[in-house]
């Protein structure tokens, strides 16, 4: 079979062309609106419960997820859909936990939650570097996977993909703040679910709408085993660390986070993960159908030719089933993806260096409103610029680790610390700051020193530490710091605090007339 | 020592989420620990074109969102007006 993949066609060059400039309008419409610093990071907090489930949607499902997941399981069956129930078993998680006492208790990042009952300085610092360090491990992740994803998809140099996506989204995030960037996301959020499940009707159709006649075929051509687990999970405890890693991570991605300020009140946000579990779930199943789709329609052989990791299999599946228009619109929805994902991370990182860092810890909370605006102008430039540096630098480099390194590090540094803010009036300053940097130092040293780095990449012949998922050690070692360090040396007035603040954490910031 | 209204709210709520949390934590560890411990039982066929392990996984995904619904429902009913009687 010979594909149109990689050859620059009409129509993929115009709903390319079409994306940029819905979001470019998008991004004019809300400079209008972005005035002051709750607009530029929380959308003046407007946002429905129903537009910030999409926009969720939107932030979480990556390329990493669209077109990986589906070349996982066109390559290897079964094993993808472990991913697959990975990423959203983190979802309930985050409803449970997080969601309404982070609404209630915050206004733009989750240092403002821990922070609240806490000494600001050593708190803001800490959450800072992990935040930071997540933000940069998914940022290098997704610009290189953008990098070659629009090579593959519209033959594009590496380098100039990169530049395109750093700028476009530069561009919106800078002048149209969240209120643009919540608004690219859920146009991104129902363009990828729109598409993926056109193109699983499409594949479906051909099966008499029967999944499982799908399946049938599945195993008739490359054999039972695609149904059952195989080689990918091989040992148990690195199985159940990268399982807690990736749950308990999403509970602690910045940029995931800051979405529930968008959001008028606690019930909203409550609100809101009801519907991005609905959505998230029921994407993953589509593309465990696209992957199947693809094993079946278009072959492991043809989809290995084109990447070996198997990344094109849901482009390609679009071109078989629809035709070169498809295959331009689902390139577009794929490019549209990592744009959405690029710019929740860089405001997110914006929102961290200006308001942790700038305005909490060096003005001391005493910045206008204007001072405010200008400095996250700034942090958006600084980060759009590092973020296309790095991209380019790590240029055919293997950086598939570097996503299950950021939801390590967000499971193992914020994640402890968030929750003992929330649930435990024993947590001290110490304790949390402590947590938090124990949690991101021995969840970079573990991973450095784990066989995906010293095998996999130095080509080394053994490796130190023998899992490749650090979160078993780091995650538990995390909230032993926290605890431990809070118990030792108590601070009464901390906790005191925390039957203060008990109140808003149910009720939120109460209007008194 | 009775408890105040509000630590009986709170009380409430950390209860059921504690409770959906380990629930959720059971589902979904079970299915990794069977996916590692026990690969030929997950390779069963219940149907032709079904493995045990993919119905379980699909069930997974399922469990998520029925969990989710149960606290949103609960959230809903008993924990918002839990929150009205101590606003007034």
């Amino acid at each position: 079979m010979t594909s149109a993949l990689g050859e620059p066609n009409a129509v993929s060059v115009t709903f390319f062309l079409l994306f940029i400039v819905l979001s470019l309008g998008i991004t004019i419409w809300a400079a209008k609106r972005t005035k002051t610093a709750e607009h530029f990071y929380a959308a003046g907090r407007t946002v429905t419960a129903f537009q910030n489930g999409l926009a969720l949607a939107g932030d979480y499902m990556s390329a990493a997820s669209f077109l990986g997941i589906a070349g996982l399981v066109a390559l290897s069956g079964f094993d993808g859909l472990i991913y697959s129930i990975g990423w959203l078993v983190g979802w309930p998680i985050v409803m449970f936990l997080i969601a309404e006492p982070l609404r209630n208790l915050g206004r733009y990042t989750f240092a403002d939650v821990v922070a609240a009952r806490l000494r600001q300085t050593p708190i803001r610092i800490a959450a800072s570097i992990g935040s930071l360090a997540v933000i940069a491990f998914y940022l290098i992740a997704q610009m290189v996977g953008a990098g070659n994803l629009i090579r593959l998809l519209f033959g594009l140099p590496y380098e100039a993909a990169v530049a395109i996506v750093g700028a476009v989204m530069l561009a919106y995030v800078l002048f149209g703040g969240m209120i643009a960037t919540t608004w690219v996301q859920i146009v991104k959020a129902v363009l990828l679910l729109g598409g993926a499940s056109l193109l699983a009707g499409l594949v479906l159709a051909r099966f008499g709408f029967n999944p499982l006649a799908l399946f049938a075929q599945a195993s008739d051509l490359y054999g039972a085993s695609v149904l059952s687990p195989g080689r990918l999970v091989t040992d148990p405890i690195d199985a159940v660390s990268l399982g807690l890693a990736l749950m308990l991570g999403t509970a602690g991605l910045p940029h995931i986070l800051m979405r529930f300020y968008t959001v008028p009140d606690a019930r909203t946000a409550r609100t809101s993960v009801g519907y991005a579990t609905a959505f998230i779930g029921f994407f993953y199943l589509l593309t465990f159908i696209l992957g199947f789709g693809a094993m079946v329609l278009i072959g492991r052989d043809t989809i290995m030719g084109i990447d070996a990791g198997g990344n094109m299999a849901a482009p390609l599946l679009a071109e078989g089933v629809g035709g070169t228009p498809f295959l331009g619109f689902i390139s577009a929805v794929a490019f549209a993806t990592i744009l959405a994902v690029v710019a929740g991370l860089t405001l997110s990182g914006a929102a961290t260096l200006s308001h942790d860092l700038w305005v909490s810890v060096v003005r001391g909370a005493d910045a206008s409103q204007r001072e405010q605006l200008v400095v996250a102008r700034i942090a958006t430039v600084l980060l759009a610029a590092v973020s296309i540096v790095l991209g380019i630098a790590f240029k055919g480099q293997n950086v598939a680790y570097m996503v299950g390194l950021a939801f390590a590090i967000a499971a193992s540094a914020n994640f402890p610390a968030l929750v003992l803010s929330i649930f435990w009036k024993g947590l001290t300053t110490t304790g949390a700051q402590l947590s938090m940097i124990v949690g991101t130092v021995s969840a970079l040293a573990l991973i450095f020193l784990s066989p995906t780095v010293q095998i996999d990449i130095l080509q080394r012949g053994d490796a130190w530490f023998p899992l490749r998922n650090p979160g078993i050690v780091t995650i538990p070692l995390s909230f032993a710091v926290a605890i431990g360090v809070s118990l030792l040396r108590p601070v009464a007035s901390e906790a005191r605090r925390f039957g203060e603040l008990e109140r808003q954490l149910h009720l939120g910031v109460e209007h008194v007339d | 020592m009775s408890k105040s209204p509000l630590e009986a709210v709170s009380a409430a709520r950390w209860r059921i989420a504690i409770s959906l949390t380990a629930v959720m934590m059971a589902v979904y560890f079970g299915f990794v620990l069977l996916v590692a411990f026990n690969k030929p039982l997950l390779g069963t066929m219940v149907t032709r074109g079904l493995s045990l392990g993919m119905l379980l996984g699909a069930l997974v995904i399922l469990a998520a969102w029925v969990l989710t619904w149960i606290y949103v429902r609960w959230a809903n009913t008993h924990y918002d007006a839990s929150l009205e009687g101590l606003r007034r």
